[in-house]
């Protein structure tokens, strides 16, 4: 037992001799949870997860002897967490509305019995390695959990529990090590969340991971295991597009860990997830997600370690050989608790405040993200989102660019596109990815072998345009050529019939791969077609009167992503509108 | 340990004190200081060790001494006496009665600082609130249990557009306001102040208003406690006593500034403008604590007033601020400058909670097409008036003047109104098809083709 020395915000000054960095200390008369980041002396300096008003000097402290931990078991999927994994729903049966401090909940319901089915190779007496197999859960319908052996338990199985109902605590199996030791296994284990876990070796991604938002599977891909960040002002759209992320896209589980930000976003997602269907199993939502929240309202040092908390979550599934995609929002939220955290410990800031080693545990958690060969031979996938929230919308500041440098797929949001309403506000001259090269295989091989060329048009499309606005914007419009005015014209085209997607558009929230290409290819052959007549000398004026423009730019919420007949049927009639055009230009001359 | 007075200070300056040979002080708790001409002061424990006790005085250390200066610790933190008593009431920024009338007396004492309220216990915000404002109503409404923050600038109208709401807030279908309003102060100028008193008085509610003032020449430090205690009084209000509390705030930016004058004393690290790095914590700790919680009847609406200094919406204030609060209503300078009123610049505004509030069931159904059509069209339309600016506008095109009328119309009806004029949502739609008319249907593509057949006015200028 020690004692508070000083109270300073979150920090506590500890007289608590042979604590090891990392570890939990339990605080106060009302027992306040914390981790040891430094020793001096007899002393110990402690980050509080819980606000430490009351606190006096004096009052006991003890080490609790292990990290932050999290508890990775059945029971983890349907639920919502705070920032060190305490359930908030039965935070809230025990301790009302407000969240009292010293509340101490087990993550994991330990009154509830799972059906356990052994996993048939395991035989008593046979050896056991980390991260195998033990047996099964059926979690959710949707979801089965496979209960893994610890990463680091390794031994001769001595025996294990046949299939039956049992409760997280309960023992089912006991594991003989090679030091002779005998290890009881439970259908859940504690790992640190500052500890990577193991895995066999790193693989390529391969498969695009498929969101249904036109911008960004068509134009800036992101493949199962890969890195993106969104980074955007406020008010362009962030947390709507981690939204539609969450919803709509093809992973197995998705973790989105709500750091630091708004509470009713949180609610939202609560109360409109269990609504929905999940596109590609047809199950509620819900069934294969998880949830971290540190509103921006709740402790600071928590809100540092809900990242890692969500992180580890996301390697637990991915170690079952689940593809998992974690949205951290925000990344920038994370950054600013290190910085204030730091701040208190009086470390030279260098950049805006932040302390000097922001660059390098930006880029370590970053590095958590990937696909693998687990332990057991599956494999897993974990892609990592993490939003980004730069002051005043400058990307130059250090958490954007830091992390601008770490991550492939860069979704940068514009405050004029949502300015405009242009949702997604993704800016599509800012955005880039560097997994186009494999996500074309994919798409070459799964939708349609023009995608590469069709995207790279669209793109040439819509960065000449922007140089020909520019002109625009200096002499008006008429000092166009009637090429250039055409381009311009569908450029507009591309935007509104395209990369607009309204999130709120039953019809259009999703657009599956081959929907996203037939529009694509769609408006890009009416752009072909009118580029062909005014380079016979048509007027770019006539052409932009058609009634085919405005009509291209509805197809996208009159036709579903499942029924994709009719629209195939316009696009086939295309050339014959151009053909009428053409007809009627061939009999009254140039001069029309 | 209460009722010991210590007179073991052994340093003071720039508002903080240090006070040796204290044991035992809780971090965060309210301290009573005596100066030498027996005057009291307040102030708040930041940092508590064995041997080092840091005290901020809230009123300052000026005429301070150490040999003559006698503290005494109340172990407890800010306490708020809350009844149903304080409807009708003026206090001041740390909730002492400043209206001359005899204090609050109640066994109910509550911490200021609140406690964090559980996600898993808080309810979606989807009551939409009619303003009686077309700007806000048609194109950034406002939901029950919202933050909906107005920015401003120096010399806007922002206070007579929050009265607007004050007075004009109300659930569709309901014949008046059944809100009750928690309003805070701080660093105003005894003009602001007495404008909204006056306001109140006017439109006969202010025996449903509970006041919080901290005016520009009081202590700075106490600005900290201003929005805490009057958030305390609204959740009382709103959880316990079942009302539907409106907070109005103003200005969040003198709260900030006497937050980063503490910071300085205290020596924290500056990130950004020298405010500190928790600003936004800070922040937070204060917006968050509007909404709504399941099975409870009540709300709380919050609109703080921030005036961006010269006018910059990237400035740390207003965008820690926007990126807390579900959206912002911006006013602006050449709106308000051309004489419109309210000169709500509808572009940069938003509501992100408004996808919830409005359509079939809320409000009418094509609310929804009708504000996003209008945000195009009114883009559209300034991009052309840029366009028109260096070009002139003999040079554009029919369409492009067609946007131009349209812009202008748009600013003059739509967002133009009366200060006393509390237009329907009905009213404001049926405004924004008279304008949208103005435009061909073609050109109209956020809009359903069924809604254009029952809404356009067919065809060009019907205005």
């Amino acid at each position: 037992m020690g004692k508070i020395l000083e109270v300073n915000g979150p920090l506590v000054k500890l007289e608590l001799p042979e604590t090891v960095i990392g570890e939990q200390v339990r605080v106060g008369r009302i027992g306040l949870v914390g981790e040891v980041i430094g020793r001096d002396g007899e002393t110990a300096l402690a980050q509080l997860y819980e606000d430490t008003a009351g606190l006096k000097p004096g009052e006991v402290a003890e080490g609790l002897g292990w990290p932050l931990s999290v508890e990775l078991g059945p029971g983890l999927l349907n639920a919502i967490f705070d920032g060190v994994q305490r359930p908030l729903n039965a935070v809230w049966e025990q301790s009302g509305d407000r969240i009292a401090r010293g509340v101490a909940v087990p993550s994991l319901p330990r009154d509830k019995r799972w059906h356990f089915v052994p996993d048939p190779h395991r035989r008593a007496e046979t050896p056991l390695a980390g991260g195998d197999v033990l047996g099964t859960v059926q979690e959710t319908e949707s979801i089965l959990h496979r209960i893994l052996t610890p990463p680091l338990v390794h031994g001769e199985l001595l025996e294990l529990a046949p299939e039956g109902d049992y409760t997280v605590d309960e023992v089912i199996g006991r594991v003989k090590r090679h030091d002779g030791r005998i290890e009881k296994l439970h259908l859940f284990h504690r790992w640190p969340v500052r500890t990577p876990r193991p895995f066999k070796h790193r693989d390529h991604a391969v498969k695009p991971l498929i969101t249904g938002q036109r911008i960004l599977d068509t134009f800036y891909p992101l493949l199962k295991g890969g890195k993106a960040a969104i980074p955007g002002p406020f008010g362009a759209g962030k947390t709507m597009l981690q939204q539609q992320i969450a919803r709509w896209c093809n992973a197995e589980i998705v973790i989105y860990v709500g750091c630091g930000e708004r509470g009713n976003e949180l609610t939202d997602v609560l109360e409109f997830m269990p609504e929905l269907k999940d596109p590609h199993t047809g199950r509620p939502l819900m069934e294969r997600t998880l949830l971290v929240a540190n509103t921006s309202n709740m402790p600071v040092v928590a809100r540092e370690a809900s990242i890692y908390v969500g992180i580890t979550l996301a390697e637990y599934f991915r170690d079952q050989g689940y593809d998992v995609v974690m949205v951290a929002d925000s990344t920038s939220r994370w950054a600013e608790a290190l910085r204030e955290v730091a701040g208190r410990l009086g470390q030279m800031p260098v950049e805006e405040g932040y302390p000097a080693y922001l660059g390098s545990r930006l880029a370590a958690f970053y590095e958590r993200a990937g696909r693998v060969e687990t332990l057991s031979g599956d494999h897993g996938s974990v892609t990592l989102i993490g939003a980004v929230s730069p002051p005043g919308g400058d990307f130059s500041e250090p958490v954007t660019s830091h992390t601008k440098e770490i991550i492939q797929t860069f979704w940068a949001l514009s405050k004029e596109l949502a300015d405009a309403r242009h949702y997604p506000a993704v800016d599509w001259l800012e955005s880039f990815s560097g997994y186009v090269p494999s996500a074309a295989k994919w798409w070459a091989e799964n939708v349609d072998p023009g995608w590469e060329t069709a995207r790279a048009e669209a793109l040439d499309l819509l960065a000449e345009s922007e140089e020909l606005q520019r002109i625009v914007n200096l002499v008006g419009v008429e000092a166009l050529s009637s090429e250039q005015r055409w381009t311009l014209e569908s450029a507009g085209l591309i935007k509104e019939g395209l990369l607009q997607q309204a999130a709120t558009d039953d019809t259009d929230s999703f657009a599956s791969p081959e929907k996203q290409y037939a529009l694509l290819a769609a408006l890009l052959e009416i752009h072909r077609q009118g580029m062909k007549l005014v380079k016979l000398g048509a007027s770019a004026r006539r052409l932009i009167q058609m009634p085919l423009l405005a009509q291209a730019r509805r197809w996208k919420s009159q036709h579903k992503s499942e029924d994709l007949a009719a629209l195939k049927d316009k696009i086939a009639r295309i050339p014959a509108e151009f053909e009428q055009i053409a007809l009627d230009y061939a009999q009254s001359g140039p001069a029309a | 340990m209460k009722n010991i007075e210590f007179r073991t200070a052994t340093s003071a300056q720039g508002g903080l004190i240090v006070m040796a040979g204290v044991p035992g002080v809780a971090a965060g708790s309210r301290v009573q200081i005596k100066d030498h001409a027996g005057n009291l002061r307040n102030g708040l424990v930041i940092r508590s060790a064995d041997d080092a006790v840091l005290v901020e005085v809230f009123e300052g250390t000026d005429e301070l001494d150490l040999e003559r200066t006698w503290v005494r610790f109340l172990d407890e933190p800010f306490r708020l006496p809350v009844s149903r008593d304080i409807l009708g009431r003026v206090f001041n920024g740390a909730g002492l009665a400043r209206d001359g009338r005899p204090p609050i007396i109640s066994a109910d004492r509550r911490d200021v600082n609140g406690e964090p309220l559980n996600p898993a216990a808080r309810a979606y915000p989807r009551e939409f609130i009619q303003t009686g404002i077309s700007a806000i109503d048609g194109m950034n409404s406002l939901t029950r249990g919202q933050k909906l923050p107005v920015f401003s600038g120096g010399g806007l109208p922002h206070n007579r557009v929050a009265a607007q709401i004050v007075r004009q807030a109300k659930l569709l279908g309901e014949e008046s306001s059944e809100f009750v309003v928690v309003f805070a102060a701080f660093g105003a100028s005894h003009a602001d102040a007495r404008f909204f008193q006056e306001s109140f008085e006017e439109s006969g509610v202010l025996n449903k208003v509970v006041m919080f003032l901290n005016l520009a020449d009081e202590p700075v430090i106490e600005r900290l406690l201003t929005p805490r205690a009057a958030l305390t009084a609204a959740e009382y209000l709103a959880f316990d006593l079942d009302y539907h509390v409106l907070v109005v705030m103003t200005d969040m930016t003198a709260y900030a500034e006497a937050l980063r004058e503490v910071a300085v004393l205290r020596g924290d690290v500056p990130a950004r403008k020298g405010y500190p790095g928790y600003l936004y914590s800070d922040l937070a700790e204060i917006y968050e604590r509007a909404g709504r919680i399941k099975n409870r009847r009540g709300s709380i609406t919050l609109i703080p007033v921030l005036s961006m200094p010269s006018d910059d919406i990237t400035h740390p204030i207003p965008d820690l601020t926007g990126y807390i609060t579900e959206g912002q209503i911006v006013l602006g300078r050449e709106l308000s400058n051309q004489g419109v009123y309210p000169p709500v610049s509808v572009l940069p505004s938003l509501s992100r909670l408004m996808k919830d509030g409005i359509g079939k069931n809320f409000t009418r159904e094509d609310h929804p097409h009708v504000a996003s059509q209008l945000f195009a069209s009114y883009a559209k339309a300034l991009e052309v008036r840029g366009l028109a600016a260096i070009i002139g506008a003999e040079e554009l095109s029919d369409a492009d003047r067609r946007y131009l009328r349209f812009a202008e119309a748009f600013e003059r009806r739509f967002i133009g109104q009366g200060e006393d004029e509390d237009r329907s949502v009905f009213e404001t739609l049926n405004i924004a098809w008279d304008l949208l008319s103005m435009l061909p249907p073609e050109a109209l593509i956020r809009v359903s083709e069924e809604e254009l057949a029952k809404y356009h006015k067919g065809g060009v200028g019907s205005v």
